[in-house]
């Protein structure tokens, strides 16, 4: 979850991700952002998003964007 | 709010929207009272009370080319002229039809030039001549048959929608017209002027590759001659007396085979104009194209000499309920004689009458 | 059949009372009739074609869907069956092998229907350019083929259903009649929306009881609608027309003039259309997604095309940008071209790519000519420059701190417009080197000439004209600016109150049929009367 946060920080580093559930429903993440998050978490937790997950419930907030990381790699 | 107070004022509503954009149209309708006032003709009609034996129809050559007033004047003949700015055959034919819901004359003029058109033509001259008929399946089949392909019978029902666009060039008197009101174009359909200007020959014929008259404006001549047989009304076919727009010895000869066929007498007036005594350097007021009142009157006694001697006619001069309504006329002529001739003295030419009348 | 013509108004008008006269288990299939009437009433002539065509990809789409639901379905109840007796390898090979399926059962769908799209959009751009290369004689013949109305619109609402069902997002319709009313539907026929199944389907299908708050809701934004588009667009294309045809005469400084007539003329035009078509949905009850979102007050590109044509937009963001850049392909190359290239640039490369590519769908998309593909690609290269100027950006923001004050925010709103105003230039021009040439004469010749006074009068509108245009674009601006504002339309406000309602009903109504520029009357034909 810590490491999510990192990368959603380095993206945006004046949002409090912790906190803001969102993140989609107020544009702060662009569909730019979402596949740079989707090349990240590839990279550093090997779980592959794919286009059918890239929905708004799925990144409103950090929180659901762990819990889609934690279901995935489950699979 | 509760649902019958809705209702009473949505159709409050309604009915304001309605009378508002029924004021709007004829706000927006032109109202022809200057410079172009052939628009105004055809409804003139529906307001005279007058018992009409002989009607003429047809284009401007025959309202700016008989003389009603001297019809009664001299012989007694009520008569009217459904004329319009380039009355398409198919028009005469459905304002005959228009007329014959009012009153059955005995003898109906058509003047024939129109037959030189088998499509319609412009969508401006329709127009002038369908706005001012009353609604009927005739004005529905005039407008049917008249439309050309970027019209629509929405425009005719609902006039707002062509003539919308004039919101920014209403003037007072669309205002003053609103209702209707002012005076009349015409007299018993004939549009006086009292200007000179001589024939000075007119640009050579063309040749036409096809000598044939339309189908189309044959047909309606032939439904013309059908419609008065049925109604008891002798037609005659007419050619006024002016030479231009050309009317070809080709298609002369068409029309009187048809009269001959139907029975019909067919007189064309340029060669009888002689007869009739009129002289184109005296009488046409635009070189030529058309009658002044000088030649409409010598025209007029021509005619009605002719429909006295083989036509049981009323002398209506001798009614005292209709003559009395034509003196209204002759002392309305004779004014508007007066008006054009002293301008004519005063400036040379006629200044509020005509084009030049903005 | 055009917005703007009779034909439509009164068929729009007989639809919705059909529509509420009906008993309501009739309501949806009176708008399925109506839809596929509407085919015949506009083009009775090629009717078969484009029914044809429609039916197609209907019928191919809601097969496809049911096909991939029952898969769905049997690899559910399998797994539940043998759920103890399969090893965890085991199931996931079944569901690879159900995957597969799946997504075998969509491709043929989406080539079927983009074979059809292709075939009839470009088969004649494609032959022209070809014949460009080859010799007269040898060139080849144009077949005659007819573009089937809004086959753009409602191919790619077609196959934005059948990729959410085998993304498992959209649940396959059962009735093929119900489906194909959501393919058909009329007022979307011509412009869109390009909508969603599920955002459609609830209120589509649904029974409506007449509600007189949604139906003024819906008469009014038709009402606004046609205000738009006929007081200011269809006046506007007279200015624009002269602007874009005679380009020896209107360079330079026309330019912009004409920069700002087109970027009027079509939003009027095409919100003024969406408008219309949300409005009649609106009318009977129906929801369909907004198309636009006060995209002129947008302040930078991205935002712009998240603010203008919403739903092409979103439907190439989620089935082709997302996709595309996800896919493990692309994944592989992201991390190569990180490591190669560093943090910075290498993050990016792939989006780029990806965006490219979506650039260029859209401008294909929009129609088979040069001039739209460059288009297209304008947005992507703008779009790249902003992103990788970013930085600069910031720096200077940091020197200067102008980001916070309140005047920043509209200049970043003035420069977006001009910008994408410039690009849409494209659209205007017959070709793509006179709009380059264009774009570059208003630069080098900014005036408007020395018979500059003389040659804007010949544009073909009054004094009076630009004065309605005028006094239009100040209040849509205005209801705009309103909207931005409280967050809300100002309808809203005005259907709290009946007689409000209706008095603005009756308001607009009159000033659409007086000040717009429809019929006889704005045709070249003037009432000029010569001597006869």
């Amino acid at each position: 979850m810590e490491e999510l946060i990192e990368i959603l920080q380095e993206l945006h580093s004046d949002v409090d991700f912790t906190t803001c559930e969102t993140l989609i429903d107020d544009k702060i993440l662009d569909s730019f952002d979402i596949v740079s998050i989707v090349a990240e978490v590839n990279d550093r937790f090997d779980v592959q998003i794919p286009a059918e997950e890239l929905l708004p419930e799925n990144f409103n907030s950090a929180r659901a964007l762990w819990a889609l990381i934690e279901r995935l790699g489950d699979e | 709010m509760k649902k019958g107070k809705k209702i009473i004022l949505f159709a409050a509503a309604f009915i304001v929207t309605l009378i508002l954009l029924w004021l709007l149209t004829l706000l927006f309708m032109p109202k022809y009272r200057r410079g172009i006032v052939e628009g105004a003709m055809i409804a003139e009609y529906y307001e005279d009370r007058k018992p009409h034996e002989v009607i003429f129809i047809g284009d401007c050559e025959v309202y700016e080319n008989i003389s009603t007033v001297e019809l009664y004047r001299e012989y007694g003949i009520s008569s009217y002229i459904r004329g319009s700015a380039q009355q398409l055959i198919w028009q005469s034919y459905y304002l005959l039809e228009d007329t014959l819901r009012y009153e059955t004359p005995k003898v109906v003029f058509f003047n024939v030039l129109s037959l030189k058109y088998n499509e319609p033509q412009n969508e401006a001259y329709n127009r002038m001549t369908l706005d001012g008929m009353r609604w009927s399946s005739s004005k529905w089949n005039a407008v049917q048959a008249s439309m050309t392909p970027d019209e629509d019978m929405v425009d005719y029902l609902f006039p707002l929608l062509r003539y919308h666009s004039r919101w920014n060039e209403l003037t007072s008197d669309d205002i003053r017209y609103m209702f209707g009101g002012g005076e009349n174009v015409t007299i018993d359909g004939y549009y006086m002027r009292c200007d000179v200007k001589p024939q000075a020959g007119f640009p050579k014929a063309p040749v036409l590759a096809d000598y044939r008259l339309g189908e189309n404006a044959m047909n309606y001549l032939s439904m013309m001659a059908d419609l008065c047989e049925e109604h008891g009304v002798t037609l005659i076919l007419m050619k006024a007396p002016t030479e231009y727009p050309y009317w070809y010895d080709e298609w002369d000869r068409q029309v009187r085979e048809f009269a001959q066929e139907r029975g019909l007498e067919y007189f064309n007036y340029v060669d009888l104009r002689d007869e009739a005594g009129i002289d184109m350097s005296t009488d046409t007021y635009d070189s030529g194209l058309h009658l002044n009142v000088f030649g409409a009157e010598k025209l007029a006694d021509y005619i009605g000499a002719y429909l006295s001697a083989g036509f049981d006619l009323t002398d209506y001069r001798n009614d005292p309920a209709v003559s009395s309504m034509w003196e209204e006329d002759c002392e309305a002529y004779d004014l508007l004689m007066q008006r054009q001739l002293s301008e004519i003295e005063e400036y040379g030419e006629l200044v509020s009458f005509g084009a030049n009348a903005i | 059949m055009l917005f703007t013509s009779y034909k439509f108004v009164l068929f729009t008008a007989l639809v919705i009372l059909a529509y509420y006269i009906v008993p309501k288990k009739l309501q949806w299939p009176v708008l399925l009739v109506s839809s596929l009437g509407f085919y015949w009433y506009a083009d009775p002539e090629h009717l078969p074609r484009y029914l044809g065509f429609l039916l197609i990809t209907a019928v191919s789409a809601w097969v496809c869907g049911l096909l991939i639901g029952r898969a769905d379905d049997i690899s559910k109840a399998y797994l539940l069956e043998h759920k103890e007796s399969l090893s965890k390898d085991e199931k996931k090979a079944y569901k690879d092998r159900v995957k597969k399926k799946k997504v075998l059962i969509m491709v043929l769908c989406l080539l079927l229907n983009l074979g059809i799209l292709s075939v009839t959009k470009y088969t004649s751009f494609v032959i022209t350019n070809i014949n460009s290369f080859l010799k007269a004689s040898k060139a080849i013949r144009i077949p005659d083929l007819i573009i089937p109305m809004g086959i753009s619109f409602y191919t790619f609402r077609t196959l934005g259903y059948i990729i959410d069902v085998k993304r498992g997002t959209c649940k396959p319709e059962k009735n093929l009649f119900k489906f194909i009313l959501f393919v058909s539907f009329f007022p979307q026929i011509v412009q869109g929306p390009i909508s969603r199944y599920n955002n459609v389907a609830p209120t589509l299908f649904e029974n409506h009881s007449f509600d007189d708050k949604v139906f003024f809701s819906g008469i009014l934004r038709i009402l606004f609608g046609y205000f738009k588009k006929l007081v200011v667009a269809e006046r506007l294309v007279i200015a624009v027309k002269a602007l874009s045809e005679d380009t020896e005469l209107y360079s330079g400084g026309f330019v912009f003039i004409a920069m700002i007539f087109y970027a009027a003329e079509l939003y009027c035009d095409f919100t003024g259309g969406i408008d219309i078509t949300i409005g009649i949905a609106e009318a009977m009850g129906i929801k369909l997604e907004e198309n636009f979102n006060l995209p002129f007050f947008s302040k930078n590109i991205k935002e712009y095309w998240n603010r203008w044509h919403i739903t092409m937009g979103s439907w190439f963001t989620d089935y082709i940008f997302y996709p595309l850049s996800v896919s493990p392909r692309m994944l592989k190359l992201s991390k190569v071209s990180r490591e190669k290239l560093g943090k910075g640039i290498g993050k990016r490369v792939t989006v780029y790519i990806s965006c490219f590519l979506v650039w260029l769908a859209t401008g294909v998309w929009h129609g088979a000519a040069w001039n739209f593909i460059v288009w297209g690609l304008m947005n992507f290269v703008v779009i790249m420059a902003s992103g990788e100027l970013e930085p600069l950006y910031e720096k200077f923001h940091k020197k200067f701190g102008l980001k916070k004050k309140k005047g920043y925010a509209v200049f970043e709103i003035i420069r977006t417009f001009l910008l994408m105003s410039m690009i849409r230039m494209f659209d205007v021009y017959r070709d793509v080197p006179l709009t380059f040439c264009m774009i570059g004469s208003m630069f080098v010749h900014p005036g408007l000439g020395s018979n500059g006074r003389e040659a804007f009068a010949a544009l073909g509108l009054t004094a009076a004209d630009y004065g309605v245009i005028g006094a239009a674009v100040a209040l849509i601006f205005a209801l705009s600016t309103y909207k931005a504002i409280k967050g809300e339309d100002i309808r809203g406000r005005i259907l709290t109150k009946f007689p409000l309602t209706l008095a603005v009903t009756s308001v607009l109504i009159i000033t659409v049929l007086v000040f717009g520029a429809y019929g006889v009357g704005y045709d070249a034909n003037q009432f000029i009367y010569n001597q006869f």
